[in-house]
């Protein structure tokens, strides 16, 4: 019943430059990926391309569930997510930020409420909730990027740099979230970090992007 | 002093806002206000369009557009007259010399700006809204909504820029429109007449009120780019 990926022979390229060569990965178990590799590798281009925002200039990405393929529609594109480095808050409060997801999927009234509630609550958002999301720290505003993707309940939750700009205290939160998510199995998580101790705290399975190619380690 | 004596005339005018004045002003606010809010309904579709598909001859059209920002309004107001006049293509609507004949001219000069600077303020949006949008499971129609509402400030401040552009214009509803007192003889066009006229106390008085309008205007255009900024400083 576990939603997989599989991405397999992915090329990119951008202004001539190959970022991704014959890139392939499967992204079939529950459980936390770690995605680490160098600055510019292409490990944010991967994560877009696997979430279907980005096409590749050639390959395939496959979506399934126990082996059998799930057609890369609006519906499966609203079961996985992706929260960028820099989030993209919407120029609103905190709560519209976190409901949007709802609102969009026609989700509202008291079951939108406490999905939001739950979400900022997660998150230890919930008394920031009335402020104008552009005007959130760097941490609050990852964390408010993730309560945005949770409320949404993603099968596979794709996280970009979550602890990039974000200090010590907010970090641990942002682990525990992502490893309480783990412990109630909410989704399988992929997430791209630099911190190799962050790496070996979160990972069940590591992973290093090199001359555009994902090799395990 | 002949200056301090109209200027005094003119606010004893103002603070006695007789029926002829008051008629005056309102109908500058009603013609202007129907061709912006005209302006709107076509030019901000027009600008979605602009921002969100791709289509042949797109690059042309918003130079095209970015140019008619600055249509000379005498101009427009020959080139409405000749459609609206008796002999012309439009002749058979008897529109000329009326409101709606105002209507139409200050139509066609705010149509650019507010198309050209919704447009603008649509692609202004940093890439990653919509992006983000997309992450969240939006449609193509949601993402460009969101886009759109990203952008509002911007799109507030062209139709704002849109009516003080022609509520200060004259050109083009003088030729249309005639000066026809109690029927199409707005704030502009009486200040042009009475100017003429040797007539200053009333053309003085509508002179404030019209500068009082574009201080508003412009407030409220200050006031939306600040909320547009508020808290984007980061
Ligand atoms: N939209 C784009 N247009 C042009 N070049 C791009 C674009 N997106 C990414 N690139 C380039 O592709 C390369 C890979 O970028 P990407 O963001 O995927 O790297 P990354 O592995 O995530 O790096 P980092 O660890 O710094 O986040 C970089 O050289 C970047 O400049
Ligand atoms: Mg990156």
């Amino acid at each position: 019943m576990t939603l997989g990926l599989s991405a397999s022979g992915i090329w990119k390229k951008y202004n001539g430059d190959q970022i991704l060569r014959d890139c392939s990965f499967s992204f079939n178990e529950q459980g936390i990926y770690v995605l680490t590799g160098a600055n510019g590798c292409g490990k944010s281009t991967f994560l877009r391309i696997c979430t279907l925002i980005e096409e590749p200039d050639s390959g395939e990405i496959h979506y399934s569930v126990d082996g059998r393929m799930v057609q890369k529609d609006l519906e499966l594109k609203r079961r996985i997510t992706l929260v960028l480095p820099k989030v993209g808050v919407f120029n609103t409060t905190v709560l519209k930020n976190v409901a949007y997801g709802l609102k969009i999927r026609g989700i509202g009234g008291t079951e939108a409420t406490e999905r939001v509630a739950k979400a900022l609550e997660f998150v230890e958002l919930r008394h920031k909730m009335d402020q104008n999301a552009l005007t959130l720290s760097s941490g609050e505003t990852q964390r408010l990027g993730i309560a945005r993707a949770l409320v949404i309940n993603p099968e596979i939750l794709f996280l970009d740099e979550p602890t990039a700009s974000v200090d010590q205290k907010n970090t641990g939160i942002i682990e525990d979230i992502i490893l309480n998510m783990k412990r109630d199995s909410m989704a399988t998580v992929v997430i791209t970090t630099h911190d190799r101790e962050q790496a070996a705290r979160l990972a069940d399975h590591l992973l290093v992007m090199n001359e555009g190619k994902i090799l395990p380690c | 002093m002949f200056l301090a004596e109209s200027f005094k005339t003119a606010f004893s005018l103002i603070i006695g806002l007789n029926a002829e004045l008051l008629g005056i002003i309102l109908l500058s606010l009603r013609v202007s206000g129907t061709a912006l809010l005209i302006a709107t309904l076509l030019g901000l579709p027009a600008a979605a369009l602009l921002g969100f598909k791709r289509f042949r001859l797109k690059g042309t059209i918003i130079s095209i557009l970015h140019t008619f920002m600055g249509l000379p309004p005498v101009v427009v107001g020959l080139l409405v007259y000749l459609l609206l006049s008796r002999s012309g293509p439009l002749g058979f609507l008897a529109l000329l010399y009326t409101p709606s004949a105002m209507i139409i001219a200050q139509s066609i000069l705010a149509f650019p700006i507010v198309a050209a600077l919704s447009h603008s303020a649509i692609v202004g949006v940093d890439r990653i809204i919509t992006q983000a949008s997309m992450t969240l499971g939006a449609t193509p129609y949601q993402v460009s909504l969101t886009v759109i509402r990203e952008a509002r400030y911007g799109i507030m401040s062209g139709i704002l820029a849109a009516f003080g552009r022609v509520m200060a214009e004259v050109g083009a509803i003088l030729i249309v429109g005639g000066n026809i007192a109690g029927f199409t003889r707005v704030m502009t066009t009486t200040i042009a007449l009475e100017t003429d006229k040797g007539n200053f106390d009333l053309a003085l008085a509508l002179g404030i009120i019209l500068l009082t309008i574009s201080l508003a205007i412009n407030s409220a255009v200050r006031l939306v780019q600040q909320k547009g900024t508020a808290g984007a400083g980061r």
